[in-house]
C-alpha cells in the first residue's frame, strides 16, 4: 500500500496506509504501552492503556485500532494522557493482588513495569478485593484468577492463533472470567502460548513457577532438540550443584525463524536434560554380565582397543557405525569421518525419517527451489501433500494458519486422514493411503491416474492456476514419487519445495554423509576425489551395509563390533537383542535405552541443549546450536568420537583441523558459562575472527564441512548472529539414483511424543496422561 | 442438516432449531434465539441444552457459555414458574417500584433471584421492562402488569397461586 506521512510527538513518521498507530510507533522507536494490543493477533481495543492525543479528534484514541492516515498529529506522552494512563492502571489494579513477591512474572510483568511508569501511588478503592483460588487447568497450565486483567490475549492466540479455542471469556462486567474449555481442565494442544503472552502473572507454566527469577538465570536460544522445524527456544539456565539447569523455555524474545512460536516439546520438553536417571559415568560390561562404573581412561581404552584389535583382524567390513538424528552437523560430520577414515569402512547409517537423497537428487542443480520455513509464512500458495504438521510440525502448522490469516494465503491440502489444517484450507482432498502417487499422476495431466470428480478436478483447476506454489510434503513420498512430485512442481510457473522429516537434525545427517552410499553433500562414494585430498587417506570405494544389513550381518556374525551414537536401533527397529550377542557394542548415549542395555562400553553423552555446532531443520534451514545447559561427567559426542579416535592411534589434528598456529588458550577451555570465554566469544565474532585452539572444537570441522560441501557454504557471520542460513541445495552435486533402498522409518510423532527424547519427559507424560484421563468436570467459573 | 440422533428438546422445538440454523449465512448467529427457545421450553440452560446446543450450531460448549453467560436473561439455575421480574429503572422508581419490590420480597419471603420454596414464584429485580408510561411495572413470564400498587400486587400473586393467572408458559 502506499506510504502516508504523519507527525508523532514532532517526529515525522512514513508507514504503509493502514499500518496501525501503534505499530507505526514501535516501528519507530516510540514506544506506546499496551496489555491487550499483541502484534498479528486481533484487535481488541479493551484495556486503553495505548490512549494518545490525536489533533482534530475529540478523545484520546486507542493507539492500537487507529490505522495511520495522511497528516496526522499525534501526542503519545503528555500530561493528559499520563493521567488516563494512570487511571487506567488504577483500575486495572482494582482487583488486582499485590503478590508480585512470589508472582513467577514478578521482575517481568508489564503491568508491573506500567505501574512502576504511570501508576498512581495511592488507590481510590477500599473495596475488599476478590479473591479466588488458583486453579491447575492442565499439568502445564496455572490460572490465578485474581492477577488476570482480562486482555484477552491468551483468548485470541488460542483461538484464532492456535486454531484450538480451548479458551473463553464467561459471565460479564465485573465478573467476567477467563475460562477454559473444558469447565475446569483445559483440551487443547498444550503450546504454553497463553502462558507467553499473558502480560501479568496469571497464567503460569507448570515447569517453571516458583523456581527462580528471570534475573537470576541466564538465557540462551538455541534449537529445539525435538521435532524437524528446528525453532529457537530461549532456554533459561541457572547454576546448579552439577552443572546448569534449564528451568525454562520459551521464545519471548522473538529470535529466530519461529518468531514467538513454540509448541509445548520446546516449551515444556527439556526436562529430559535434568533427569536423575540420566548416565554420568562411563559403563563397562564385566565378565558377570553386569555393568561396572569405570574411569573414562579405562571406558575409552578398552573401546579403542577392542575397535583396533576387529579392524586390524577383520578389516573395517566388520565394524559397523550408526549415527544420530539429534546430533549436530559436525557430529554427524565426523562420525563419518571417523567410520571412513580410522574405521575404514562405509557401514555407516542412521535412522532415516525421509528420504533426502532422492530429493536432493530430484533438484540438482536447481537453484533456489527448496523453500526455508519462513517461506511458509509468507508463500501466497501452499501445497501440502501427506503429513500432520499439527502433531510433527507445530511450527509449520503455526506458520500456514497465520499466513491463511494474515495473507489470505490458499492453502491446498491432499491427505489419507482428516488432517486438522483442512479447517485453513482452501481446498481438502481425501485419498486412499496409498494414493498419493498417483494424485501427483493425476495433478500432472493424467486424468486416468485417480477417479477423479468434481471436487478432484477443481483442486487441480485452482493448482494450476497459482502463479507461485510451495510443495510441502510428508514421507509419504519417497525415491520415484520425489521424482515425480518435483517434475510436476517444476512444470508450473515458479515452484518451492520442502520435504518434511522428523527429529532435530535427520536432514544434518543425510547431508553430512552418515549414509553407506553417499559422502557429505550427497557426494556417491564411489567418486570421492576431493574428500581423498582433504582427508589425505584413501577413502572405501564401494558402498556399505546400511542398518539393516548391518543387524544381518550381526545375525551371521559377519559383524564384530557396531558404535551406535545418540540412537535406539533395538528399540525403533524392533531388533532381537540375540543378534548383537556375538558383536562388540559401543554405544553413547543420554539414557540406558534398549539399545545401550546391550552394549559393552556406554559413554554418557551430551545433548543438543549442552553443545555448540549447527543443526539443518527439514527445510534446509542451518542454524547455529549454542551451549545452554552443563552436566557434569557427561561429555559431548563430538569429544567422545575424537577421543576414540585418538586411542585408536589416529592422528586428531587429520581428524578435526584445528589449531593452525595459535596455542593460548582463549578462554574457551573455561566452558562458555565462565564470562570471560563469552566476551571473547562476542570479541571474536564481531573481528570476523574464529580461533580454534582445541580438537574439540565444532567450529574447526564446520570449516572443514563447508570446504568440502558445497551446499553448506553459508555465511559464517550471519550464523553467528543467529540468522538462519538457507542451505545451497542446488550447489549438492549427486548423480541420478539408482536402484538404492529409501529404508525411511518415519516417527509418526503425536503432539506430546516428540523426537528421540519425548519418552524421556516427564512434562510430555505428565500431559499426555491428563489428556487420556480427563479429570471429573467441574464449573469452572466458582 | 445436522439433527442429533437424540434430542432433548419436544419434536416442534427441534424442527424449529433445524430451521434456525439454516436461516443465517453462519450458523452460530443462531445461538441466542435457540438458547431463548430451550429456556422457554426446558426453563433454564441445563448441561444438556449446552451440550446440544453447541452440537447443533457445531461449536464448542465453551463458545456457547461464553455467550450464555454474558445475557442476564439467559439462566443456568431452575427457576419458579412463574418469574416476577420487577423493574426499579428510573420511571418505576419514581413511581414506588422499589416499594413494590420491597412489597414482593416480603410477601413471598424470598430476596432477589430467590425462588419460593413450592417452585411457584421467583423473584428479580430487572432494569427497564418498556412500560415507563404504566409505571411502576412487573412483568411474570411474557406478561405486563403495570400501574401497580401493593394491593393490586397482592391480587396478581393470588390469581396465579390460585392458577388465574394470565398462563404463557
Amino acid at each position: 500500500m502506499a506510504d502516508v506521512t504523519f507527525t508523532v510527538d514532532g517526529k515525522k513518521l512514513t508507514a504503509p496506509a493502514g499500518t496501525l498507530l501503534i505499530d507505526a510507533c514501535r516501528t519507530s522507536g516510540i514506544e506506546i504501552p499496551a496489555f491487550c494490543y499483541y502484534p498479528k493477533l486481533s484487535m481488541q481495543a479493551a484495556c486503553r492503556m495505548c490512549v494518545v492525543r490525536i489533533e482534530k479528534m475529540p478523545k484520546l484514541q486507542t493507539a492500537c485500532t487507529t490505522p495511520v492516515t495522511e497528516g496526522m498529529v499525534v501526542a503519545t506522552e503528555t500530561d493528559e494522557i499520563k493521567q488516563a494512563r494512570k487511571a487506567t492502571i488504577e483500575l486495572l489494579l482494582g482487583n488486582h493482588p499485590l503478590d508480585c513477591p512470589v508472582c513467577d512474572a514478578g521482575g517481568e510483568c508489564e503491568l508491573q513495569d506500567m505501574t512502576f511508569k504511570y501508576g498512581a501511588a495511592e488507590s481510590k478503592y477500599v473495596e475488599i478485593k476478590q479473591h479466588r483460588e488458583e486453579q491447575q487447568w492442565s499439568p502445564v497450565v496455572y490460572f490465578d484468577r485474581p492477577r488476570c486483567i482480562l486482555c484477552y490475549r491468551c483468548v485470541t492466540v488460542c483461538g484464532p492463533g492456535m486454531d484450538v479455542w480451548a479458551l473463553g471469556i464467561q459471565n460479564r462486567g465485573v465478573g467476567a472470567v477467563i475460562a477454559p474449555n473444558g469447565q475446569d481442565h483445559l483440551n487443547c494442544e498444550e503450546c504454553g502460548m497463553c502462558i507467553d503472552l499473558c502480560p501479568v502473572g496469571a497464567l503460569t507454566s507448570g515447569t517453571y513457577r516458583y523456581k527462580t527469577r528471570p534475573w537470576e538465570m541466564n538465557h540462551i536460544a538455541t534449537i529445539c532438540t525435538h521435532c524437524g522445524d528446528g525453532c529457537k527456544t530461549t532456554l533459561g539456565v541457572r547454576r546448579v550443584n552439577d552443572g546448569m539447569e534449564i528451568v525454562r523455555g520459551d521464545n519471548r524474545d522473538k529470535s529466530g525463524i519461529n518468531g514467538d512460536f513454540l509448541c509445548n516439546k520446546g516449551r515444556y520438553a527439556f526436562d529430559f536434560a535434568n533427569r536423575t536417571d540420566r548416565l554420568t559415568k562411563p559403563l563397562v560390561r564385566q565378565p558377570d554380565g553386569n555393568f561396572a562404573e569405570v574411569s573414562w581412561d579405562h571406558a575409552l581404552d578398552f573401546a579403542a582397543k577392542k575397535l583396533r584389535e576387529i579392524r586390524e583382524a577383520k578389516g573395517g567390513q566388520a565394524i559397523g557405525v550408526i549415527g544420530s538424528n539429534r546430533t549436530t552437523n559436525e557430529e554427524s560430520y565426523l562420525l563419518q569421518k571417523f567410520a571412513r577414515t580410522i574405521v575404514g569402512t562405509n557401514n555407516i547409517d542412521h535412522h532415516r525419517t525421509a528420504d533426502y537423497v532422492s530429493f536432493a537428487a530430484a533438484l540438482a542443480g536447481k537453484a533456489g527451489r527448496t523453500a526455508s520455513l519462513r517461506d511458509t509464512l509468507t508463500a501466497p500458495a501452499i501445497l501440502l501433500l501427506g503429513n500432520d504438521p499439527t502433531n510433527q510440525h507445530p511450527a509449520l502448522a503455526w506458520n500456514l494458519r497465520s499466513n491463511v490469516r494474515l495473507h489470505r494465503a490458499r492453502v491446498y491440502v491432499a491427505n489419507h486422514v482428516e488432517i486438522k489444517l483442512r479447517r485453513q484450507a482452501k481446498a481438502f482432498l481425501q485419498i486412499p493411503q496409498d494414493g498419493y502417487a498417483s494424485l501427483v499422476q493425476y495433478l500432472a495431466g493424467n486424468d486416468s491416474a485417480i477417479a477423479a470428480n468434481d471436487t478432484t478436478a477443481a483442486f487441480r483447476d485452482a493448482l494450476r492456476k497459482e502463479e507461485s506454489l510451495l510443495i510441502v510434503f510428508g514421507s509419504e513420498f519417497r525415491g520415484r514419487d520425489i521424482q515425480a512430485l518435483v517434475d510436476f512442481g517444476l512444470s508450473l510457473p515458479n515452484t518451492k519445495f520442502a520435504a518434511l522429516g522428523d527429529y532435530a537434525n535427520s536432514r544434518g545427517a543425510a547431508d553430512m554423509g552418515v549414509l553407506p552410499d553417499m559422502l557429505p553433500g550427497y557426494v556417491p562414494v564411489s567418486d570421492a576425489a576431493h574428500f581423498t585430498d582433504e582427508y589425505g587417506a584413501p577413502l572405501p570405494k564401494t558402498p556399505g551395509m546400511d542398518l539393516l544389513q548391518m543387524f544381518d550381518a550381526a545375525q551371521r556374525g559377519d559383524l564384530a563390533a557396531m558404535y551406535i551414537v545418540g540412537s535406539n536401533p533395538v528399540s525403533r527397529f524392533g531388533v532381537d537383542p540375540a543378534v548383537l550377542k556375538n558383536t562388540f557394542l559401543i554405544v553413547q548415549d543420554m539414557f540406558l535405552t534398549e539399545t545401550a542395555q546391550l552394549a559393552d562400553v556406554i559413554f554418557p553423552a551430551a545433548n543438543l541443549y549442552e553443545k555448540a555446532g549447527t543443526v539443518t531443520n527439514t527445510y534446509g534451514d542451518i542454524q547455529l546450536v549454542k551451549k545452554a545447559a552443563d552436566k557434569a561427567g557427561v561429555r559431548t559426542d563430538f569429544e567422545l568420537i575424537v577421543r576414540l579416535a585418538d586411542r585408536m592411534g589416529a592422528d586428531p589434528k587429520k581428524l578435526v583441523p584445528f589449531g593452525r598456529g595459535v596455542t593460548a588458550d582463549m578462554g574457551q577451555s573455561r566452558g562458555p558459562e565462565s564470562g570471560e570465554a563469552d566476551r571473547h566469544a562476542v570479541w571474536l565474532a564481531a573481528n570476523r575472527l574464529e580461533l580454534k585452539l582445541s580438537p574439540f572444537d565444532p567450529f574447526a570441522t564446520l570449516d572443514e564441512i563447508q570446504r568440502l560441501v558445497p551446499s553448506y557454504h553459508v555465511s559464517r557471520l550471519e550464523l553467528l548472529t543467529g540468522t538462519e542460513q538457507p542451505e545451497k541445495f542446488d550447489l549438492v552435486q549427486i548423480q541420478p539414483a539408482g536402484s538404492r533402498r529409501d529404508l525411511v522409518l518415519p516417527a509418526e510423532d503425536t503432539l506430546f511424543t516428540s523426537g528421540t527424547l519425548g519418552r524421556f519427559s516427564d512434562m510430555m507424560k505428565a500431559v499426555v496422561e491428563s489428556h487420556t484421563t480427563p479429570n471429573p468436570a467441574q464449573t469452572a467459573a466458582d | 442438516m445436522s439433527t442429533p440422533q437424540t434430542t432433548i428438546f419436544s419434536p416442534a422445538t427441534a424442527a424449529r432449531f433445524d430451521r434456525l440454523v439454516a436461516l443465517y449465512p453462519v450458523k452460530r448467529s443462531a445461538l441466542v434465539p435457540m438458547l431463548l427457545y430451550a429456556q422457554d421450553e426446558v426453563g433454564y440452560i441445563s448441561d444438556a441444552v449446552v451440550a446440544e446446543v453447541a452440537q447443533r450450531v457445531g461449536i464448542t460448549e465453551l463458545d456457547v457459555r461464553n455467550v450464555l453467560t454474558y445475557y442476564s436473561m439467559l439462566r443456568t439455575k431452575p427457576i419458579g414458574k412463574y418469574n416476577v421480574q420487577v423493574c426499579t429503572n428510573i420511571s418505576c422508581m419514581l413511581r414506588d417500584g422499589y416499594g413494590i419490590l420491597e412489597h414482593c420480597k416480603k410477601r413471598l419471603g424470598i430476596e432477589h433471584k430467590g425462588t419460593t420454596s413450592d417452585g411457584l414464584f421467583s423473584l428479580e429485580e430487572v432494569e427497564c421492562i418498556g412500560a415507563c408510561c404504566w409505571a411502576p411495572a412487573i412483568q411474570i413470564n411474557y406478561d405486563f402488569y403495570d400501574e401497580l400498587t401493593p394491593d393490586k400486587m397482592d391480587q396478581i400473586l393470588e390469581d396465579y397461586k390460585a392458577g388465574r393467572g394470565k398462563e404463557t408458559v
